[in-house]
């Protein structure tokens, strides 16, 4: 039971977390990160 | 349970697939700008692969620190719960296209390293990885220090395809560029011999998920009233486990043709409970 009230929590702590950031948009900081090359990803600097 | 390993690779195949779908960037040395791209894969998959059509999770955290200001970043860090809980290191197991990687370079017939008291130790670094440089550093100095000084998986799916197509970047690759491909070299080398070398010591992402591998809604768990304790599980396990389910277990299942009582079991959903 307590395993199972440590999932729902943090299920819902995901869930609140994400609605979060949305409001906030950080989503589109996220998309704004992926839809350009990240040159340290690729080893540029 | 050929059955379910069979599975699982197929599940690796299709996610390696679906993440890198996008193969005109393959082809156009260019990356995907779609609106799926707001998203996180579960899996270590650099966002700037020509093929990927969704984002790193691992790039977006350190993304997202660099510019936070000691702000939290909720919509990353609530995606890595939300997989967290549901999968544990599952991901690493099923949904990660570089733990194909690693199991697949695994396959060429040289002589391996088991695991053993040193590679115990060394499962921890993984965890000072984690705190040094994917949440420390692109704090206090402003860059996304896992990214630019280790990724592996950036160096072959994002590196390699893009410098191959883009002059442009061939000429701005220095310094940096070479270190990334000898930390890729040596990733490589390594998982010859070592299975899943960069899961047990150095992955971040795998580090985060294990904090949830006891909690998780999917994956593997041991039935306590029938187990023997003969731990033929762990000796069968080429990871650094010590008890089916811990840190280390990336809950693939394997060891559950390994029981001899059928104590192992998959996990079903939030209401499974003890026998």
């Amino acid at each position: 039971m307590k395993k199972n009230s440590i999932r729902i929590g943090l299920l819902a702590a995901a869930i609140v977390f994400i609605v979060i950031g949305c409001v906030n948009k950080e989503f589109h900081d996220v998309f704004m990160k992926a839809v350009y090359i990240c040159l340290e990803c690729i080893g540029i600097g | 349970m050929k059955k379910l390993f069979d599975k699982r690779r197929l599940t690796q195949v299709i996610c390696a697939i679906l993440y890198n779908c996008n193969i005109t960037g393959f082809a156009k040395g260019t990356i995907f700008r779609g609106a799926s791209k707001a998203l996180c894969v579960p899996g270590l998959n650099c966002y700037s692969c020509p093929g990927a059509v969704a984002a790193c999770p691992l790039g977006s955290l350190q993304s997202a620190l660099v510019g936070s200001k000691y702000k939290i970043p909720y919509y990353v860090l609530g995606m890595l719960i939300l997989f967290g809980v549901l999968f544990g290191r599952m991901i690493c197991a099923f949904f990660c296209p570089f733990g194909l990687i690693q199991e697949l370079l695994y396959k060429i017939p040289l002589p391996k390293i088991k695991k053993n008291k040193v590679t115990r130790i060394l499962s921890y670094g993984k965890y000072i990885v984690l705190g040094i440089l994917v949440l420390w550093m692109p704090v206090a100095f402003g860059y996304p220090a896992f990214c630019k000084y280790v990724c592996p998986a950036g160096t072959l799916e994002a590196g390699v395809p893009l410098l191959l197509k883009n002059e442009a970047l061939r000429e701005l690759a220095d310094v940096l560029f070479n270190w990334k491909t000898g930390v890729l070299l040596f990733v490589i080398l390594m998982v010859i011999f070592l299975y899943r070398g960069f899961c047990r010591f150095i992955c971040p992402l795998g580090a985060i998920y294990s904090f949830f591998n006891k909690v998780s809604f999917f994956g593997v768990e041991v039935n306590k009233n029938l187990c023997t304790g003969c731990n033929a599980c762990v000796s069968s396990c080429k990871l650094d486990v010590k008890q089916v389910g811990d840190r280390e277990c990336i809950q693939c299942g394997e060891c559950i043709a390994k029981c001899n009582v059928d104590a192992i079991k998959c996990k079903r959903n939030v209401r499974n409970v003890e026998k």
